[in-house]
């Protein structure tokens, strides 16, 4: 039985693979960054998650690019970082996109502003990720505020998600700390970028073993590799980020030409064998600055087309 | 202890570089620990202010004075009749001891000597590190005598995060230095208790107005009052 009004859950819950996949909005306020974006890839994902000031960095604000691509008829996930905003400016937000129809969310913590290109500005971190996901809850199924202020009305109905990092340490706690997060509310998961496959299918077997992913529908976390340098970078500059060397090495052994099609290919092969792993209940590719990828990534790994539900 | 860090010279010379007399007042609580503002180091920034000026070819009278301590207005008495002689005063004090100077002591100008930094403690010599943030409302008993108000640099209630590696912050990157995770020595100590329980559900709510968001703090205690 579904919860909400979200696609995305109703895909889910049919049974069938979801796929999802991100847009970062511009670092300006051109109206058609993040639409242009989306048209890249509306065809052949089921909901879109717009990025929150990544890595710190401030864009376009994740809410007004979700009312976007709410309004050109998509689905949008609207990612919110609680680094940025306290509890006030959190629940006032999920009323805003409530009122826009947006009806999935992704609760995280956020990066660090060190990282970003405010690295003097203040953090606020009033809640983290799994309050947020406690929050959003609370709004939905009591039609309460965290204040205690009653809605009679027009509750937000939200799809409930957030994000786990199986590759962060110590690991033995990768799996408890999801179980916190589904005891908190979340629906959904969508996991860092995996490109350690024996380290991702340990934690799913430790999810299984909490039996986690039966309350819990886990969306494998994929970034196709555009070349060496993106993989190095990755491994050595992106914090909490597990890129085992073989797969430094597989993009060394071909010419520089090849090399984006070879992260690609690497990428399909994951999405294969991913879906003999149980609980695996979906895929979000997140192409960053890569987004006309995202058809033929879907295309060959058979995602295509995509289920349609009422 | 509070800990204090110098402020760099050429700071403190420009501030008082258009006078002539002027008194630099250590403290001797904290910041004597912590070696930003003890007797010793105002022997130092005096002799250092003083040769400056010297060289310089300036008139400018230096005087030292090191009291017990500035968050207690008894302790400034000792300095209290010649206060007047002086263009400013240096206070060496953490940030509560150089306002209570300047509260003390009506409009005279007091110029901070040390940039006050944290509650913490002495790693080893000369090296501190943060413990406490005074958030008013202590949880240690829940989370291992660790504070993840102090030592997660996102203050997270239910860590780790998403960033922590080999037992580090994900600032560490970017900081050039090894953060510990707070997360990760919480999830770590309890474990040693055996009191991993405590890490299985997510945590109470944080009521912050205990902290400085509260606005600014005062204690009243009746059981100790005169």
């Amino acid at each position: 039985m579904t919860t909400t009004p979200s696609k995305l859950e109703k895909i889910i819950k049919s049974g069938q693979y979801a796929v999802t996949s991100e847009c970062g909005p511009p670092r300006n306020g051109n109206p058609e960054g993040i639409a242009k974006k989306a048209e890249l890839i509306k065809d052949h994902v089921d909901a879109i998650n717009v990025t929150d000031n990544q890595t710190a960095v401030v864009r376009q604000c994740s809410l007004a690019s979700c009312i976007r691509l709410k309004l050109m008829g998509l689905e949008p996930v609207l990612q919110m970082v609680t680094r940025d905003r306290n509890r006030i400016a959190l629940q006032s937000d999920i009323l805003g996109a409530t009122a826009f129809g947006i009806s999935n969310v992704l609760c995280l913590t956020g990066d660090h502003q060190r990282f970003g290109d405010h690295p003097s500005a203040v953090n606020v971190f009033d809640y983290d990720s799994t309050k947020l996901i406690q929050t959003v809850k609370m709004m939905r199924d009591d039609g309460r505020l965290q204040g205690g202020f009653e809605m009679h009305e027009h509750r937000p109905n939200m799809f409930i998600g957030a994000a786990e990092n199986p590759f962060a340490d110590p690991f033995e706690i990768r799996a408890l700390r999801l179980a916190k997060k589904v005891e908190a509310g979340a629906q959904f998961i969508q996991t860092q970028c995996i490109y350690n496959m024996d380290k991702f299918k340990a934690w799913m077997k430790e999810v299984r073993a909490l039996g986690l992913h039966e309350k819990v529908a886990i969306l494998a976390g994929l970034t196709p590799m555009k070349n060496v340098g993106m993989a190095k970078y990755m491994k050595n500059r992106v914090p909490g980020m597990d890129v085992p060397d073989s797969v430094v090495k597989r993009l060394q052994g071909v010419p520089k030409d090849k090399q984006a099609s070879e992260g690609i290919k690497m990428l399909i092969e994951q999405i294969e064998e991913l879906k003999q792993e149980e609980g695996v209940r979906g895929f979000h590719i997140m192409a960053i600055e890569w987004e006309e990828k995202v058809p033929e990534i879907v295309e060959a790994a058979g995602l295509y087309p995509r289920p349609s539900v009422n | 202890m509070i800990v204090a860090k110098p402020k760099p010279i050429g700071e403190i010379i420009d501030m008082i570089k258009d006078l002539n007399k002027v008194l630099v007042a250590g403290c001797n609580g904290c910041v004597a620990v912590c070696e930003a503002g003890g007797l010793k180091e105002v022997e130092v920034l005096a002799s250092a202010l003083r040769m400056h000026f010297m060289q310089e070819g300036k008139r400018m009278e230096i005087d030292e004075v090191s009291l017990t301590r500035q968050c207690d207005k008894e302790y400034f008495q000792p300095i209290d009749d010649q206060i007047d002689k002086y263009d400013a005063v240096v206070s060496l004090a953490c940030g509560a001891g150089i306002q209570y100077m300047a509260e003390n002591f009506g409009e005279k100008v007091i110029f901070p000597g040390v940039d006050t930094c944290f509650i913490g403690v002495t790693l080893e010599q000369g090296v501190w590190s943060e413990r406490c943030q005074a958030c008013g409302q202590c949880v240690l008993a829940t989370t291992g005598g660790i504070c993840p108000i102090a030592r997660c640099s996102k203050r997270m209630l239910n860590g780790p995060c998403g960033g922590s590696e080999d037992g580090k912050c994900e600032i560490s990157i970017v900081l050039g230095r090894d953060v510990p995770c707070g997360w990760h020595l919480i999830y770590e100590r309890l474990k040693k208790m055996g009191q991993l329980d405590r890490f299985a559900h997510p945590s109470e709510d944080k009521d912050w107005i205990a902290s400085r968001d509260g606005g600014p703090r005062e204690i009243t205690r009746e059981d100790v009052r005169p």
